[in-house]
């Protein structure tokens, strides 16, 4: 009774989001699909004991939910133009079940990440149909009632069933767009997480090693796409950090301040490695250079200091390529590491403020700089809203600490 | 899928419809301009005719085509051909299947 419903939990953990993908997109329907799959995998729980684990799980859980499916127009009165897509499908069933199907899963992504899906929606929508989470889960992730996630989510998948939105790779001149968009979402996921070192808020449990297998799934099913193995990379070099950001005690540790001890070796390794075979792609990007940034801070392990002026290089690089705000405020953070505090100054200032107004980051590195002219008063005020702005108690207590 | 794609127009695109040396680039259905609407509400069954469009908006609608293509993608694609998207924008719509 264990041993099955174990092969079904593996079956469905393994193979769900090719399951679903491949579902989807012969039905154009997300949500029918999920459905059943889902009473699949109940089926399996139910009758795997009995009658004994398949040979093959997967066939048996794909059969399972295309007859569901297939039941499910039946019983819904399918309009005649639909018959011929019904036919194909009972054509398919009465095969043997197919060893291997295709692989659909980066159509799904794509179609998640859709120009016409709302851009809040696209994250959730990955994470729900490629890794098989579920809405309270992702909802907790990115702080919103759980009620409020399934219903984006059940809304979402009706415009992709009923806008028509197609389940195929974009066309070549549309690909590096529309891949940027994916790329965005998964990093979207990693982001979740990034406040929430080790779990501390068990309210939100971030999403980062789930945006991982997003992006190890997409690098490896698009290897020639160097902004794909860019992002891996990225990722990789900052979860080789986590668990130096927090010492013994739960305090928050900044970035030069981190023991280089608790940083992953292996997993800065696999980023250089990654990193590495997006170069000799030779097409730089966002995700690619925010990478090599990270790589600099690694060199950190090997050299025991930072290379200033190759990090503020870079993100002269990144801010011809992406010029958010993020990337401007660090790229100041850098050069009053690779000049002095005055030159890191300036940089803020030619920021726009009403752009940064509540963007905690600038303030906190605000405060830095002011306190490191000796501007003491001004610098407290900085701090006060780099406070003010802070959600992470750590982060909070780290600043109390420095305006002090 | 049918789709209608409706366009909805600045003042000076609905005038360069009728300029002879650029209505070529034009197609579909397009509407005369939005002076010559009359909307009609009928609340409670009492009618109510008015002058104007049901929007006042600085984009008008100002024309719509119905396209038969297979998927939402080909429709946008269809949608991005309009003269008018560069300077209004067009809405893609599933329509319903009776």
């Amino acid at each position: 009774m264990r041993d099955a419903a174990q092969a079904a939990e593996l079956a469905a953990r393994a193979s769900y989001g090719r399951l679903l993908a491949y579902l989807a997109a012969r039905w154009r329907d997300v949500a029918r699909a999920e459905d059943a799959l889902g009473d699949a995998l109940l089926a399996a729980l139910e009758t795997w004991p009995r009658s004994g684990v398949p040979d093959k799980p997967e066939a048996w859980l794909l059969t399972a939910a295309r007859r569901r499916l297939v039941d499910g127009a039946r019983h819904a009165g399918v309009a005649a133009a639909a018959e011929a897509d019904l036919n194909v499908m009972l054509d398919e069933r009465a095969d043997a079940a197919p060893a291997a199907f295709p692989d659909e899963r980066l159509a799904l992504l794509f179609v998640c990440a859709h120009p016409a899906i709302d851009e809040a929606a696209r994250t959730p929508l990955m994470l729900q149909t490629v890794l098989g989470l579920d809405a309270a889960r992702i909802a907790s992730a990115f702080l919103v009632a759980p009620a409020t996630m399934s219903q984006r989510l059940v809304r979402v998948k009706a415009k992709i069933r009923e806008a028509g939105i197609r389940f195929e790779m974009p066309a070549p001149g549309e690909l590096a767009a529309r891949l940027d968009a994916v790329l965005e979402a998964i990093y979207a996921a990693y982001g979740s997480g990034w406040e929430d070192v080790a779990g501390s808020d068990p309210r939100r449990r971030g999403l980062a090693e789930e945006a991982i297998w997003l992006g190890r799934l997409v690098a490896r099913l698009l290897p020639d796409e160097p902004e794909a193995q860019g992002l891996l990379a990225l990722m990789l070099y900052c979860e080789a950090r986590r668990a130096a950001r927090r010492n013994a005690a739960g305090a928050y540790v900044p970035l030069g301040f981190q023991d280089l001890r608790r940083w992953s070796r292996p997993m800065i390794e696999e980023a250089e490695e990654v990193l590495a075979g997006a170069a000799r792609l030779k097409a730089a990007g966002r995700f690619q250079l925010e990478a090599a940034i990270q790589s600099v801070h690694a060199q950190r392990v090997r050299t025991g200091e930072t290379d200033w002026e190759a990090v503020t290089l870079l993100y002269e690089g990144l801010l011809r390529h992406a010029p958010t705000i993020g990337a401007r405020v660090a790229h100041a953070a850098a050069l009053g590491e690779a000049r002095d505090a005055e030159a890191g100054l300036a940089a803020l200032d030619a920021i726009p403020p009403d752009e940064v107004a509540t963007y905690q980051p600038y303030w906190a590195l605000r405060g830095h700089v002011l306190k490191a002219l000796g501007r003491a008063a001004e610098a407290g005020e900085a701090y006060e809203r780099a406070i003010g702005l802070s959600e992470d108690p750590a982060v909070r207590a780290f600043l109390l600490g420095r305006r002090a | 899928m049918q789709y209608t794609i409706l366009v909805y127009e600045t003042e000076a695109e609905l005038a360069a419809r009728t300029d002879p040396k650029r209505k070529d680039a034009y197609w579909g259905a397009a509407l005369e301009p939005p002076r010559t609407a009359t909307t009609v509400r009928q609340p409670g069954g009492k009618r109510r005719v008015q002058d104007g469009p049901f929007a006042d908006t600085k984009e008008q609608l100002g024309g719509y085509y119905v396209i038969d293509v297979p998927d939402l993608d080909r429709a946008l694609e269809w949608a991005a051909r309009c003269p008018s998207a560069a300077a209004g924008a067009a809405e893609v719509r599933p329509n319903l299947r009776m």
